[in-house]
């Protein structure tokens, strides 16, 4: 099977600041990782690599300074890492990033299967792998948390309201990954090795896919935004409970009893 | 055209029950489309669900279209796209709101591009800008810490995807709009995805519940503690993000960011830190208590009453004020 994997580096949720004067996010001094949920992704991809043979096919869209984070794939198991990098790319939407990415894809013909994580940690909208299938016009499987291949079918187990179901497609199709549904493999050390000294990035950059600028990036975004703020929380009491345990057990009674 | 512009809702059905997420969107559908003077149209898609239409049609909706088949039976992303752009095309609306449950987000993906349209995903609040009369939505991001507000700068419909239980779920009333039929123009190859088994316990939705206990990962793994104080209180149970990812917990009992916002009288909230995307959905909750550990734990300057200390000791102590067996 073909396999491609779509991979963000995400900023460390923790480090980013808030600036209240200029109400802008501050991101000086944080340090990036690999979505948490397109590392899922990754170790499903590579899991059916095992089971079924073929190749694992990373895709990011982003800057050259992303390069450490594919060879990091890479060295976990990726047959081949690919970099959409251009200026114009920058500033995009759900709408406009899912453009490139399924742009990416295409170049990378043929293919089995795209997996995602099932969101980014920073943006969080889950908008972007059903807004890729909808480029390509492929089925789109969504909370995926267990996958296989099944003769010329994809199984795959999805979350639901209140439940799951199974559901079953024919290739190609794109699957978004649950969050925490499996454990990623540690990168192997002599890969890491390798992929630090000889591996090389292919970087495709607007000339490779061929966009005109105002299909993509900032101008080819569909929403805007127009201000930022703190999510503003409601004062409360913050009254600390103090005394034995059973002191505290009565007054909470009392307070869960009103 | 006729019903050009106008607000258009998905509503969402699983085996025939409405999601509670669908009305709370029709609600404020009704809302911002009374603002404006224009109107609101639903959308139900499904096997035999023209009862549940004209439910949706005695809650706000003026028009809900009524796409009826075997083919629409279980929930697909291409399949519910392929309809529910058909349906948009033919009525032309300003706006497309859509709850932000995982069939919600899924098909809204699909859908925008499709359309050629805008998306604002999981806003937890909606609002119309003054002037322009465009959709205003505020997008959580980075964490749930920081709101972004958006708005959808071209193309139409403008398009938002609605976190449950940010919204009231408007009251039935005596005048029904009217309920119509749209014509299927699916074949049995559109549907590419087969949908083989599927395991579903409808519950009530956390968001609705007047009291919860809410545990995190300070529970570690064994939730049965706080299992017991929401029996003993009468309570329904939820959790932080964590526990569901770690697998002790479904999807479905999340509370925050990627979850669900509560609007209840009273939470308890068991062991957990305090992160934005967990207090984001507590900002409706009359009364907070937490009980943690760590006196330096965040989730103290979002709490009412605040207890320091070990939930193995202090939960099973009020289980037994509270009248329940002591664990």
């Amino acid at each position: 099977m073909n396999l491609i994997v779509c991979l963000k580096v995400t900023p460390k949720i923790e480090q980013i600041k808030f600036d209240e004067q200029k109400k802008t996010i501050v991101r000086e001094g944080v340090e990036n990782e690999i979505n948490e949920a397109d590392k899922n992704a990754l170790e499903a991809a590579l899991k059916l690599k095992d089971a079924a043979g073929g190749k694992v096919v990373v895709l990011s869209m982003g800057p050259p300074s992303f390069e450490p984070f594919l060879k990091l794939a890479i060295a976990m198991g990726a047959d081949d890492a690919v970099l959409l990098s251009d200026r114009v790319f920058g500033g995009a939407d759900t709408y406009a990033t899912s453009r490139v990415l399924a742009a990416g894809v295409e170049k990378l013909k043929p293919y089995d299967m795209v997996l995602c994580g099932e969101a980014s940690s920073d943006g969080s909208t889950e908008q972007v792998p059903p807004s890729i299938a909808g480029w390509l016009g492929i089925p789109h499987v969504s909370y995926v948390s267990e996958i296989s291949v099944v003769g010329d079918r994809v199984r795959a187990r999805r979350e639901v309201t209140d439940g799951h179901e199974v559901v079953e497609v024919r290739p190609p199709v794109l699957a978004s990954v649950q969050l925490g549904c499996n454990s990623p493999r540690f990168p192997d050390f002599r890969r890491k090795r390798w992929a630090e000294k000889e591996f090389k990035l292919r970087v495709m950059s607007n000339q490779d896919l061929g966009f005109a600028p105002a299909d993509v990036g900032l101008e080819g975004s569909r929403t805007e935004v127009t201000g930022l703020s703190r999510m503003r929380s409601p004062e409360r009491k913050r009254e600390f409970i103090k005394g034995t345990e059973e002191e505290v057990a009565k007054r909470l009674a009392q307070i869960v009893r009103a | 055209m006729a019903g050009a512009g106008g607000v258009f809702v998905f509503i969402e059905q699983t085996d025939g029950a409405l999601e509670d997420s669908s009305l709370e969107v029709l609600g404020k559908a009704r809302e911002i489309a009374d603002r404006l003077g224009s109107k609101v149209t639903g959308a139900v898609l499904g096997e035999g669900v023209r009862p549940l239409a004209e439910e949706c049609a005695r809650r706000g909706a003026h028009t809900v279209l009524v796409a009826d088949s075997p083919l629409l039976k279980n929930f697909t992303a291409e399949a519910y796209t392929d309809v529910v752009a058909g349906m948009v095309k033919a009525r032309d609306p300003d706006m497309l709101l859509i709850g932000a449950t995982h069939n919600g987000t899924a098909l809204a993906g699909m859908l925008a591009i499709r359309l050629g349209a805008g998306l604002m995903a999981h806003v937890v609040d909606l609002e119309i800008e003054q002037g322009t009369g465009m959709l205003l939505g505020s997008v959580p991001g980075f964490g749930g810490s920081i709101v972004a507000v958006c708005k959808c700068k071209k193309g139409r419909p403008q398009m938002a995807t609605v976190r449950p239980g940010v919204f009231q779920t408007p009251k039935p009333t005596d005048q029904a709009g009217a309920v119509e039929a749209f014509a299927v123009a699916l074949k049995p190859e559109d549907v590419r995805c087969q949908v083989v088994e599927r395991t579903v316990q409808h519950s009530a939705s956390v968001s609705k519940a007047q009291r919860i206990v809410v545990a995190g990962l300070g529970c570690k793994d064994d939730l049965s503690l706080p299992k017991k104080l929401a029996e003993a209180s009468g309570s329904a149970f939820g959790v932080s993000r964590p526990l569901a990812d770690k697998g002790v917990a479904p999807k479905n009992l999340v509370i925050g960011s990627t979850g669900s916002s509560l609007n209840a009288k009273l939470a308890v909230v068991v062991g957990v830190s305090g992160a934005a995307h967990f207090t984001s959905g507590l900002r409706n909750v009359e009364t907070v208590v937490a009980v943690n550990s760590d006196p330096d734990a965040e989730i103290f300057k979002h709490a009412d009453y605040c207890v320091v200390g070990d939930a193995a000791k202090v939960v099973p102590k009020l289980i037994s004020e509270l009248g329940g067996s002591s664990p």
